[in-house]
């Protein structure tokens, strides 16, 4: 029996954390699972509508981009002109949702490639943050207290935070959409072929506009996590986010050139890539960019078995002959 | 046609339709009438325009001019789901479905069940597979369509038409990939929906099939409407010279009187070859200028047997030896460099490259055979295109167009030309007159007979028995996977190879019971 890319996935992150365990006695406490979670909330609510756009053939390099203009928005918004945070929120997940769905019309309509859409989608979102404010805004409103003084508490000392709360949600979502709804069956097929499930009566252009539109969605709700998360709002917040995002999810067992994948997988890669860093920080005395490596050497790893599995696929050639009683 | 003769009420009206790409002019003025209740065929050589009109009709190409009633009521649907919703259910010719979902999502992608928005996977499983147990398949429909057999699929997309064929039915070639027993069941099918009222479209190259089954009958010539007649009324052989414009001459279902043919020296030999529980292991010696045919049913081991000749699949017994020296195939990197060619059955997935031109589509395997060293000049790339192109009959001559803008039998003598240029001394040929029209057929089969002439080794893969028995010198019969019986000269003819497929059919359906 093969191992889907997933179940690799997951045990790596076993296997890692295991590792850490070893070295560090107090490593498996709820209290760096709780971190864990808190530190990654907002790349692992990024990576989930990468998920989708990977999957559907695509790619979305602007969710960087859309994180940082969001964390300015919403500090400005707020604190210069004093408009409430909940309303604050609001504008801001419509904006993105336009964003998305013109970055998503102008790919389908025009035919062209992701890459370049949302490539200038990113210069976009950056410039327009750097046009608000080049200074870091601190926001100070008492919404922000509140929800970072919240947290359930488990035994042992974790703190489960409201924004590790909201991405765990996220990721459940997420997950629902994509394997148990008919937008989620769409997804797939995209990846699989888009001029087949066109001929199959798919949608195929609204389809676009909305994959793209919860994509940016979920980098606006990001945007807000991290908001909640520094405190602030900066125009140079989240630079790099969307290259992570793209290879958590990666790393998380989804075909880069689309068609298969999980939000499962996904947020395991989110946490193998926190569990470096978290790693990093127990030793003291490794630089961060160890993260960048390791999750480097992750994604050529999985890259060549994703290769290597089609290559296998691709030689076992048509499998079964389909059970045919005479 | 005068109104007063027509049997039926007319379900699909279409009036005028023109179609053009850039300047080729692939539809002019086409007229074509469906009744409720009959199976209508749709024929022409390849590139007539066919798949075009479908296209036209259902809304994947806009059309220049004319216009389609369905019903009575003008339609005009803009994309493939405009056309379902209004009743117009297609299996377009290069549809293979989606090789990463599984068989049940691909038969009800865009209406699976759900309940309270989530798709309810047990109820469409259950619903799928009793679908695809009317046509005789008993497969796991959770499973990845792609890990099943090109026939499988085909039967895939055919069922979620016929699913969803409210009022009409259009099957662009859905029996080239099929067996004869794969194609009484759906012709059972098809039969059942006339009955129930529904109107039929049904593209073929298989005149037998059209007569089988169909009441009527449109033929197309260079984008042009021919004519329509009652299938009854028109004899094969003026159907032909209405396809064709002009006389086929009857000699391609003739085994040739010269088939006593020297037999030349053994040129490749495979002892005990074979892979566990791909096949059985065989004894199989191709000499040069001889003719080796495979036939059997569906799943009987012929492609499996060509892939492993081809070095596709590794043998995990027995031994190869070529003009006598021992070789091992362990790639087809290794027989291509043995002169080996292989024009495989997946053509339409495996083999074309849709975005280069028909001249480079043919030089690609001489090229990669000779290295990249040596590269072949644009004059000598000129000069075997247009070879191929004239030999083969390829349309439109034009070497420089993309071959994914051909049509699809056009594609497929593309291909064909690839492997030809190489001139291997083994080819190995799966189901060459596939989607081939009338003319080509006899074309190819003349073909294959003058390669053998100069010293060709040919293993051929076909279920039309009466073509396999028209070249083959020899003809081996499969069943489960393994060699069963091998005919001989004068042996070879459609009720030996029968009795020996059927003899093999009854044990194996014994087989089946146990
Ligand atoms: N997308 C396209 N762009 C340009 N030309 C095209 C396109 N599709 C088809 N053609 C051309 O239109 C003509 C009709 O093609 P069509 O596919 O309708 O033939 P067909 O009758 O279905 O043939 P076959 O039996 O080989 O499938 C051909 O000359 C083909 O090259
Ligand atoms: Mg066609």
């Amino acid at each position: 029996m093969r191992l889907p890319p997933v179940a690799i996935t997951a045990i790596v992150f076993v296997v890692g954390f295991a590792l850490c365990t070893v070295q560090f006695p107090n490593f498996a406490s709820t209290r760096v699972a709780a971190n864990l979670l808190t530190d990654n909330a907002f790349l692992g609510i990024v990576a989930v509508g990468m998920t989708f756009v990977i999957i559907s053939g695509g790619i979305d390099l602007s969710v960087g981009s859309v994180i940082g203009f969001t964390t300015v928005f919403v500090a400005l918004a707020i604190e210069r002109l004093g408009v409430p945070p909940l309303v604050a929120f609001a504008a801001i997940l419509l904006l993105c949702a336009a964003f998305g769905a013109a970055m998503g019309a102008i790919i389908h309509v025009f035919d062209m490639p992701p890459f370049i859409v949302t490539l200038a989608g990113m210069f976009l979102a950056r410039g327009a943050s750097f046009l608000m404010s080049t200074e870091s805004t601190p926001i100070t409103a008492p919404l922000y207290s509140t929800v970072s003084d919240f947290a359930l508490r488990l035994p042992g000392g974790g703190r489960l935070t409201a924004i590790a709360l909201i991405m765990l949600a996220v990721v459940a979502a997420g997950a629902v959409l994509l394997h148990f709804t008919r937008f989620g069956a769409n997804v797939y097929a995209l990846g699989g072929s888009r001029a087949t499930t066109a001929l199959m009566g798919i949608p195929v252009g609204s389809m676009t506009v909305r994959i793209y539109m919860l994509s940016s969605v979920l980098a606006g709700l990001a945007g807000i996590v991290f908001s909640f998360y520094t405190a602030a709002g900066y125009s140079l917040s989240a630079v790099g986010v969307e290259l992570d995002s793209i290879a958590a999810v990666v790393i998380g067992g989804t075909l880069l050139t689309g068609g298969q994948g999980s939000v499962v997988g996904t947020l395991l890669g989110v946490l193998i890539q926190g569990l470096t860093q978290t790693y990093i920080n127990f030793d003291g005395t490794l630089s961060s960019w160890w993260t960048k490596i390791v999750t480097g050497i992750l994604l050529f790893a999985f890259i060549a078995l994703q290769q290597a599995m089609l290559g296998i696929a691709r030689r076992a050639g048509p499998r079964k002959a389909g059970v045919l009683k005479s | 046609m005068n109104a007063a003769s027509d049997p039926g009420p007319a379900l699909l009206e279409v009036r005028g339709l023109s179609k053009s790409f850039g300047t080729l002019r692939a539809l002019q003025e086409v007229d074509f009438t469906l009744r409720a209740g009959e199976i209508h065929a749709l024929l022409g050589e390849n590139g007539a325009g066919k798949s075009t009109l479908i296209k036209a009709v259902t809304g994947v190409f806009p059309r220049d001019a004319g216009i389609v009633r369905l019903g009575g009521a003008e339609v005009a649907p803009r994309s493939a789901k405009a056309a379902v919703d209004a009743g117009i259910a297609t299996v377009y010719q290069e549809v293979n479905l989606l090789q990463n979902l599984s068989v049940a999502q691909n038969l009800y992608l865009g209406r699976q069940p759900t309940r309270f928005g989530l798709v309810r996977e047990a109820e469409m499983r259950r619903r799928v597979t009793a679908l695809l147990a009317e046509f005789d398949l008993h497969i796991d429909v959770a499973e990845p369509l792609g890990n099943y057999s090109v026939a499988v699929q085909h039967i895939a997309a055919i069922a979620r038409a016929v699913d969803q064929s409210a009022r009409v039915l259009i099957l662009d070639e859905p029996t080239a990939s099929l067996d004869r027993h794969e194609v009484e069941i759906l012709f059972a099918v098809m039969r059942k929906l006339a009955k129930r009222g529904i109107g039929v479209v049904f593209v073929t190259h298989f005149l037998d099939q059209v007569y089988e089954i169909c009441d009527r009958i449109t033929v197309l010539r260079n984008g042009r409407l021919v004519g329509e007649r009652t299938t009854a009324e028109l004899p094969r052989i003026e159907l032909i010279r209405m396809m064709l414009g002009r006389e086929l001459a009857e000699t391609t279902s003739e085994r040739a009187a010269t088939q006593a043919r020297q037999a030349g020296e053994v040129c490749a030999r495979f002892e005990d070859y074979g892979k566990a529980g791909y096949v059985a292991p065989f004894n199989l010696a191709l000499r040069r200028g001889e003719v080796v045919g495979l036939a059997g049913l569906l799943g009987s081991g012929r492609t499996e047997t060509a892939r492993l000749v081809f070095g596709a699949e590794r043998a995990d017994s027995g031994s190869a030896t070529i003009d006598g020296a021992p070789v091992r195939l362990q790639s087809p990197r290794d027989a291509v460099a043995h002169g080996f060619g292989y024009c495989p059955e997946e053509r339409k997935t495996d083999g074309i490259i849709a975005e280069l031109t028909v001249r480079e589509n043919i030089v690609l395997a001489l090229q990669a055979k000779r290295g990249l060293a040596k590269p072949l000049s644009r004059a000598e790339q000129d000069e075997i295109a247009m070879r191929f192109i004239r030999m083969l009959d390829i349309r439109p001559p034009e070497p420089e167009r993309p071959i994914g803008l051909l049509s699809g039998g056009n594609q497929q003598k593309v291909l064909l030309a690839r492997w030809l240029a190489t001139a291997p001394r083994l080819l190995v040929l799966d189901e060459p007159t596939r989607g081939i029209d009338v003319g080509a057929h006899a074309e190819i089969i003349r073909l294959i007979r003058e390669l053998c002439d100069d010293g060709l080794a040919l293993l051929v893969i076909s279920s039309e028995l009466d073509e396999i028995v028209t070249y083959s010198d020899r003809v081996i019969v499969l069943r489960d996977r393994t060699h069963v019986d091998e005919l001989e000269g004068e042996a070879v003819d459609v009720s030996n190879i029968l009795v020996a497929i059927a003899a093999a059919g009854t044990a194996g359906a014994e087989a089946g019971q146990a």
